[in-house]
């Protein structure tokens, strides 16, 4: 089954790009024990788009990413990557996980985590050239970080920490980028030096799908929404599926209506 | 103590000592940044039950079947500790200590009940190994390293050791990519398509590996502190990775050589008419090297907290 | 035979020992409890290992000084000490140094019984060494034990036990909440150090019955196995106790008629036994329910989804979830709903949509955190409010589906 298939079975969620979903998901469950934390999801991305997925804290936003990637395994459903399963598309993909999820006392330089983004290259024992080494400064230089190249990991900022991650997607050289709370407690340096980077890549016609907590920066940053709290509220164009009703629909009690008014399109 | 008497004495237990210590702080390495130190405790707990079972079925002392049941019981071991883990949702640590306990309990209950009297097989050995025994009576000096008949009858744990070291050697080169970017961030790496579990599997099994070769000759305490002290220590002197590898191979050659040296001295030093335990003087420098490095090393402190001096 | 040790008809000696190991037992499944559920259950194994450099120097002193080096108290004296000192070692390896706790225990235990091996390799070489029994203390033997041990074993029990129920109400205030137990007055950091003491006394006292590698045994595995048996911490410190307190009974009991079965071994088997019986067979967290409840679990997320998928015209994605709407009679092979999974999808896309009213209103915020995919909102909401959520639906302005 193509994706194109798979998402035109419903006439209410047609895909925009005839050229297919750089990322669809179907029937996504996730679960952690006994209830279910991402419940019977669908999601289409389209190439080329800017995608942030959005919804409450425990919303099942990261588990959804994880589960796409096959970091964790779904109870139910599936994901395909530009038509192909996820295993056969991984040349394509450039995952950037949460920044607290790893230890940064690891004993390792700035370079050498940039240079992890050339695995899927190097191989087992693929020899590093100078090339190499070259391609993951440029990756440095693009986030900002050419400075910090020899300097241990565990000495970065958390800003400094998230430009590195980033540094190591842009190493992938991938198609598809899926970002876990890029923004998370960075400074506003790093915030605009990440959103430039990544409006980069959309300019390259690359997709970016990104987990974001800032509701005030979605219309600025990104051209499409995913709204979830364990099951999907909405998704499509900001215009469409950012409004005041679908923010209800996705926090219910838990945002005053005044906030979502003002952070969200007019309805 | 350069001539005939060391070849033949003192040359063999001291490689055999060195390539068991190296062969285990390799894969301590990565062992101790996955905090995962303590699998190497409970790996060298279950060599003996896997001994005992070896012998049972067998009934003969050999090498090859024993190192078999060896393995045998590591693996089980590994097996029932993600086991419980996982199905019980119980911390590592608990899931560990109940593993090694039953397994150890089990195996010196068996040797207990059968009749091991005419080998030589006993809980005592399996601690503290035999180094100081594994002597080359063939060596009549240092040009029997080139004479073919005198190799023939160098003590077999010099060449098993060997070959085991090149396994993990052999290991290590070629996982060096995955085994780091797995060890650091697990995410990232199965999202990049490498097999973390598979992966981590084959770590503890390649880590069984060197326990079980090492165990026969030295002992399951230098199995442990060697899965753990140099490494340790070699975390406390560098911030990267393979720096940190290098010098856990310097400690761990370090500990063998002067450990092995300073059980000789101990007859001198303590006037009594034998050596005290190479095993335990062994396990012993590298935590002094540890102690030292922890105090000195220019490394020690945490990220973040940058050290003075 | 068996009988008789069982109901302590063995002499007085045997009966002391049985009776000190069951106290012990007791003592160490509760003080095990706190130590597990502060996740630091293999300290002990540090602990223990590292008593046994203590052991071999408080020989060689009171041989030294003219004794036979054998006292069990003097013995049990050195073993504290050093035991004390490998804990002060893993303190300061974890506090001043990058390295974390797992490594210094690894470190502080197989680095101290080096040690410990080095003097007991120097005691044999002793005149007055050859016939210490000191290697007793790696795996515990109670055989040819003297009168006065098995007095210090009993009373040394008690003693042990008395302490955990004098501090067992402050010790799970922290092993359950260690913050909120400090906000309400506790001083955490002695109780932490009072913990360790217990766990050094039991492993002293048991030291001579258990021996040192398997006495971590009679601490991790009876609150392991408790764990599976309550979800109150009061609940897992009783079973903890019984546990414990049995395996130390039975085993004490059952190698004291057969000089081949040692102590320390036939103990942690009989826990062993205990824990393997909970983990399988435990009603609500062993392993057999938790299969069935996953089966079960996963078989009502397909059904549900297969449901939904159905209501709204949309095809099955999986074989699964197929084979299993077919096999509850709601669809057929060719993924087309029988009459009955008309109604059921029916069914389910109401619930679904009453829950997305529900969820996106303020007034049923608290309702809206049952919602799982799974549970059906009549079980939630009452009448009254189901009947609510229809109007809104109903609504002009309701939400499109």
């Amino acid at each position: 089954m193509t994706s194109l298939e798979l998402a035109t079975s419903d006439g209410t969620r047609m895909i925009e790009t005839p050229a297919g979903a750089a990322l669809a998901i179907r029937g996504m469950t996730v679960s952690y024990g006994q209830k279910p934390a991402v419940f019977s999801v669908d999601m289409t991305v389209p190439v080329g788009s800017m995608t942030a997925i959005i919804g409450p804290n425990g919303a099942g936003k990261s588990t959804l990413l994880k589960a796409a990637l096959g970091v964790i395994k779904p109870l139910a459903g599936s994901a395909q990557v530009f038509g192909q399963p996820v295993a056969q598309a991984r040349a394509r993909i450039a995952y950037v996980p949460q920044r607290a999820s790893v230890d940064w006392d690891f004993p390792t330089r700035v370079l050498d985590v940039v240079l992890m983004g050339l695995y899927r290259e190097l191989g087992l024992l693929g020899r590093l050239r100078g090339t190499h080494k070259a391609k993951a400064m440029d990756c440095l230089k693009r986030v900002g970080m050419q400075d910090f190249a020899t300097r241990q990991i565990g000495q970065l900022s958390g800003g400094q920490q998230q430009r590195v991650f980033l540094a190591r997607a842009l190493a992938q050289d991938a198609d598809l980028y899926l970002l876990d709370e890029p923004f998370a407690g960075v400074d506003a340096a790093t915030e605009k030096a990440i959103i430039d980077v990544l409006q980069a890549l959309r300019a390259d016609g690359k997709t970016v799908v990104a987990v974001h907590h800032d509701l005030s920066t979605v219309t600025d940053y990104f051209d499409r929404v995913f709204l979830i709290n364990t099951t999907r509220v909405a998704e499509g164009t900001v215009e469409e599926a950012f409004t005041p009703q679908t923010l209800q629909d996705a926090y219910g009690g838990r945002l005053a209506t005044g906030q979502l008014g003002q952070t969200a399109l007019g309805a | 103590m350069m001539g005939e008497e060391f070849v033949a004495l003192s040359l063999t237990p001291i490689l055999i000592g060195t390539l068991a210590a190296i062969a285990c702080a390799l894969p301590g390495n990565f062992l101790l940044l996955r905090r995962q130190a303590l699998i190497g405790d409970a790996i060298s707990h279950v060599v003996l039950p896997g001994i005992v079972v070896a012998f049972l079925i067998t009934g003969v002392v050999s090498a090859v079947p024993m190192m078999l049941g060896a393995a045998g019981a590591a693996v089980v071991a590994v097996v029932m500790i993600e086991a419980i883990r996982r199905l019980g949702k119980i911390e590592p640590g608990a899931a560990m200590g109940v593993t090694f306990t039953a397994m150890f309990a089990g195996g010196v209950l068996l040797l207990e009940q059968s009749d091991t009297s005419t080998v030589h097989l006993d809980v005592e050995h399996a601690l503290f190994g035999n180094l100081e025994s594994l002597i080359w009576l063939d060596a009549t000096g240092w040009a029997s390293l080139w004479d073919m008949e005198a190799l023939a009858y160098l003590p077999v744990e010099l060449p098993r050791l060997g070959a085991v070291l090149f396994v993990v050697i052999l290991f290590t080169w070629i996982y060096w990519r995955p085994l780091k970017i797995s060890t650091f961030d697990e995410g990232f790496a199965q999202s990049v398509g490498i097999r973390t579990g598979a992966l981590g599997f084959a770590l503890v099994i390649v880590a069984a590996l060197a326990a079980v070769a090492a165990f026969d000759a030295v002992g399951s305490i230098i199995v442990i502190a060697m899965f753990i002290c140099p490494p340790a220590a070699a975390r406390l002197m560098t911030n990267s990775l393979s720096v940190q590898v290098a010098w856990s191979v310097l400690f761990a050659t370090l500990s063998a050589v002067l450990g092995y040296v300073f059980a000789g001295y101990g007859r001198l030093w303590f006037g009594a008419e034998n050596s005290v335990s190479a095993a335990g003087m062994i396990a012993a420098v590298s935590g002094l090297i540890l102690a030292l490095t922890a105090v000195f090393g220019p490394h020690r402190a945490r990220s973040g907290a940058p050290a003075e001096g | 035979m068996l009988w008789h040790a069982l109901t302590l008809q063995l002499g007085y000696n045997a009966t002391l020992v049985t009776l000190g190991a069951m106290l012990l037992g007791v003592a160490a499944g509760v003080t095990g409890t706190f130590l597990f559920l502060r996740k630091r259950a293999l300290v002990s194994d540090a602990i223990s290992h590292a008593t046994l450099p203590g052991v071999g120097i408080a020989f060689i002193i009171m041989v030294v000084l003219g004794g036979d080096g054998r006292s069990l108290i003097g013995l049990m004296l050195g073993s504290a000490a050093s035991a004390w000192i490998g804990l002060l070692c893993i303190g300061f390896l974890t506090r001043r140094t990058r390295l974390a706790e797992d490594a210094a225990i690894g470190a502080v235990l197989s680095v101290f019984f080096g040690i410990g091996i080095v003097f007991l390799t120097y005691i044999q070489t002793m005149s007055e060494g050859r016939q210490a029994g000191l290697e007793g203390f790696l795996l515990g033997s109670t055989a040819g034990m003297l009168y006065s041990d098995a007095v210090i074993i009993a009373v040394g029990g008690a003693a042990v036990l008395l302490a955990v129920i004098a501090f067992r109400r402050p010790l799970s205030a922290i092993a359950f909440d260690p913050e909120f137990a400090a906000s309400s007055g506790l001083n955490v950091p002695r109780l932490d150090l009072i913990m360790m003491g217990l766990v050094m006394a039991i492993t002293v006292v048991g030291l001579k019955i258990v021996g040192l590698i398997l006495i971590v045994a009679l601490l991790i595995i009876p609150p392991v196995t408790a764990r599976f048996w309550s979800e109150r911490v009061t609940g897992v410190l009783w079973v903890a106790g019984v546990v414990g307190g049995v395996a130390g009974y039975v085993g004490a009991a059952l190698s004291a008629i057969a000089p081949a079965l040692p102590t320390g071994p036939v103990i942690v088997l009989v826990l062993f036994a205990m824990f393997a019986l909970s983990l399988l067979f435990a009603p609500a967290r062993g392993v057999l329910a938790a299969v069935l409840k996953h089966l079960s679990f996963q078989k009502r997320v397909h059904v549900r989804q297969g449901l939904l998928a159905l209501a709204q015209g949309q095809p099955i994605y999986e074989k699964l979830t197929l084979r299993l709407l077919q096999r509850s009679g709601l669809a057929r092979a060719d993924g087309v709903p029988t009459p009955d999974g008309k109604a059921r999808a029916a069914k389910a896309l109401r619930d679904e949509r009453r829950w997305q009213m529900a969820r996106s209103r303020e007034e049923f915020a608290l309702a809206a955190t049952f919602y799982d995919g799974l549970t059906e909102i009549e079980g939630v909401l009452t009448s009254d409010q189901i009947s609510e959520l229809d109007r809104l639906i109903g609504a002009p302005q309701g939400v499109p589906v």
